[in-house]
């Protein structure tokens, strides 16, 4: 039961959406249909795992004054009070039944003005980075990594205005090597013929892949007990 | 030599001077430059364009803070535009951060800068629900099923524009406005495909040259970036002298954008300077014995 | 003169920022508060947008009709119990004792993951991907031959059959073999230059967004 059922159960649902393509009419489409609902709605109770996980896991460390225990108080406090900010719809101007991101509430408030500076503060730094590690990093060592430097740089120009101005004094017929038109000839040629391969191979792998879940080959979702069959 | 050394054991923390500068200064003096629409981003705008009145277009914001700076400009230059061609306009989200995102859109454009259009006949926001790519499959065949409410509550049959409306196969054309996953490929691949509905996106730009193979025959066109978003404004004000006057945010952060641009170039230029210099003195150091 | 939230919003960010000098107290602080406050976000929306409309008021209708009235007067669809079942079952992998019956609802996921992901794939990034493939080598316009247009395709399907066999591993890369791999690595190399410009380009644009609300929001020395 532990191992042969969740396998059964892959099977059988993988397989009828497979089927439902190609036979919508009932009962594969109906199921077909009625299995991505369910799908939908196990989404929302996945959010739920994620928060109790994370009142366990913080709780813990509290519980056990594991080190940085304090900052743990710090995540457990900031998720609650979110939690009954927008469980309650506290502020909300049409109250339980209105929008839980009305503008006003106290849930849009925390969304506004802590959720969205952490989280955008914490990608825009990675600006520094990707500079610091360019600095460090990037060297044209050889024929290919001088042919990925040169291609970075038509593009990094070509996508500013900068490098429109840089080229602007080129006749009509020398117009493809003006560096906004070249970097628009590298991102719709060489660059889609190498996406292109990478997707193809990709492809593949997913279908590939999907079979086997499918036919019970791969079990590793199952567990430590599971693996490959 | 002295000099190669300093450069080599530069300290990490003058390189994000250099380029938080090189972002500020440009702000500061309002620093911008023209644009001009590429072939990619043309092709959503003639899209958009040659629509008849009326046509019912699917607006998906699904993206989040970390994108909102990349993302937020091309979203409302296409949410102008799609109101002055008076398109019916079914904002929804597959990222639950993009529920409150669409709920500012609406506020700070649509309301704002349209007043006469009407929640419910011209426009409604459906909302986020949860299932990534599974929600776009129960869309394709049915709408209802997912959407009995929109986010204010009301039932879908009880909303004009939403009565005669089955399923995605409805749509003249889905827009995605996507920072990641689910997203644009997502649309295509469960939604534009299979349905057979057009599919524009605008996508940050990290994901944007992952998405030109779709185009132009998956894909209807891609706004790639801050960049493609800057360009998008451009043609909107090029044919809409309304707008010509009118702060557009995409344009104004490609000045700090062109900056920073150089900047890093020339850290990577220096970079590869000071490796050369290096390994040929090494060189001829091991020679000299 | 900015509220309250502004300048929440604004010492959240420069705590953030910090983390560029070094790590602190400040940076670990707002790091922490943001773990805590996306869970529960997300666990919001989820609930309202999706379980109250489309779980709880499809099972019991009437338990909705103080939030969603409209929907409090349908019939129950008693077969979304099973969705309501998996979900539940899921919820027990806090539970380490009990934890082995979420893989039940996880192979829900996973088989209708493989499910919608087998055909789509295989339509969209495959069989589409080909058939976007097969564009002409010699582009006549007007009665005349475009010559960039021509080379254009030619080295876009040149280059897109050098890099899939550049992928392919199941025979060694030598002779004739060899040097289409070679030219499918330069072609992927420029791929990843184009691809490292866009990266650039984005990561830069979030900074300047960042800017822009401290030095407009926040300190207002700038218009947006």
């Amino acid at each position: 039961m532990k191992r042969q059922l969740p396998v059964l159960i892959t099977g059988i649902v993988g397989a009828v959406l497979v089927v439902s393509v190609f036979i919508p009419h009932a009962p594969f489409g109906r199921l077909g249909e009625d299995f991505s609902v369910f799908f939908d709605i196990i989404a929302v109770f996945a959010f739920i795992l994620g928060g109790g996980n994370l009142l366990r896991v913080h709780g813990d460390k509290i519980y056990r004054r594991a080190k940085g225990w304090q900052f743990s108080i710090v995540t457990v406090l900031g998720f609650i009070i979110t939690l009954i900010a927008g469980a309650f719809k506290i502020g909300n101007v049409n109250g339980i039944r209105g929008d839980v991101t009305a503008p006003g509430s106290l849930f849009t408030n925390i969304y506004d003005f802590i959720f969205t500076p952490l989280q955008a503060t914490m990608f825009s730094i990675l600006a520094f980075f990707v500079a610091s590690a360019s600095y460090r990093a990037f060297r044209a060592k050889n024929k290919e990594a001088t042919i990925l430097l040169i291609t970075a740089f038509i593009v990094l120009l070509g996508r500013t205005p900068i490098g429109n101005y840089a080229t602007a004094w080129l006749p009509s017929w020398l117009s493809f090597f003006h560096v906004p038109n070249l970097a628009n000839w590298i991102m719709a040629i060489p660059n889609l013929a190498g996406q292109r391969a990478i997707m193809i191979g990709i492809s593949l792998g997913v279908v590939s892949m999907s079979l086997r879940v499918i036919l019970g080959i791969e079990r590793g979702y199952i567990g430590s007990e599971g693996g490959k069959g | 030599m002295r000099i190669v050394q300093v450069f080599k054991n530069i300290d990490r923390r003058v390189i994000f001077l250099f380029i938080a500068l090189s972002v500020i200064v440009p702000l500061i003096f309002n620093i911008t430059f023209t644009e001009k629409a590429s072939p990619i981003v043309k092709n959503i705008f003639d899209k958009i364009e040659s629509l008849p009145e009326g046509s019912r277009v699917l607006v998906s914001l699904d993206y989040g803070p970390s994108t909102f700076p990349e993302i937020q400009p091309m979203t409302n230059a296409l949410i102008r535009h799609l109101n002055e061609r008076k398109m019916k306009i079914y904002y929804m989200c597959l990222w639950a951060t993009g529920q409150n995102l669409t709920t500012y859109t609406i506020d700070s454009v649509q309301v704002r800068e349209f007043p006469d259009r009407r929640y419910g006949i011209d426009y409604v926001n459906l909302g986020y629900k949860a299932g990534n790519e599974g929600l776009i499959n129960v869309l394709l065949t049915d709408m209802k099923k997912m959407y009995s409410t929109d986010v204010h509550g009301t039932y879908t049959d009880d909303i004009v524009m939403m009565r005669a409306l089955r399923n995605l196969t409805g749509f003249d054309l889905i827009i995605s406005l996507g920072g990641g996953s689910p997203g644009i490929k997502e649309w295509v691949l469960f939604a534009g495909d299979p349905g057979n509905i057009p599919v524009a996106g605008g996508s940050t730009a990290v994901q944007a040259p992952l998405l030109y193979p779709y185009w132009p025959n998956q894909l209807v066109g891609l706004m790639g970036g801050i960049k493609g978003a800057a360009e998008y404004e451009s043609e909107l004000k090029k044919h809409y002298p309304v707008y010509e006057n009118r702060s557009q945010p995409g344009i104004k952060m490609m000045g700090p954008q062109a900056i920073a641009h150089i900047v890093i170039m020339l850290f990577i230029i220096i970079g590869n300077i000071t490796f050369f210099v290096e390994r040929s003195l090494a060189k001829r150091g091991q020679a000299h014995g | 003169m900015a509220d309250i939230w502004t300048w929440i919003g604004a010492l959240l960010t420069l705590s953030i920022l910090s983390f560029l000098y070094k790590d602190n107290v400040f940076y670990k602080f707002a790091e922490h508060l943001f773990v805590g406050v996306s869970a529960a976000y997300w666990m919001v929306i989820g609930i309202w947008g999706t379980l109250f409309p489309n779980l709880i008021a499809k099972i019991y209708p009437e338990g909705v009709r103080f939030v969603l009235p409209s929907l409090a007067d349908r019939e129950p669809e008693y077969h979304y119990l099973i969705a309501a079942v998996l979900g539940v079952i899921l919820l027990l992998r806090l539970f380490p004792k009990i934890g082995w019956v979420s893989r039940w609802a996880l192979a829900f996921i996973v088989g209708t993951t493989a499910g919608l992901n087998l055909v789509r794939y295989l339509r969209s990034d495959f069989i589409g991907q080909v058939q976007n493939s097969m564009i002409p080598l010699v582009v006549f316009e007007k009665g005349s031959l475009n010559l960039l247009e021509s080379l254009s395709n030619t080295i876009l399907i040149g280059g897109l059959l050098c890099g899939l066999v550049y992928f392919f591993f199941s025979k060694e890369h030598k002779g004739a073999i060899g040097t289409a791999s070679r030219i499918g690595i330069w072609v992927l190399m420029m791929t990843f230059g184009a691809g490292f410009g866009y990266t650039v380009m984005a990561r830069i644009s979030l900074l300047v967004g960042r800017f822009q609300y401290l030095f407009a929001d926040w300190l207002g020395i700038i218009g947006r």
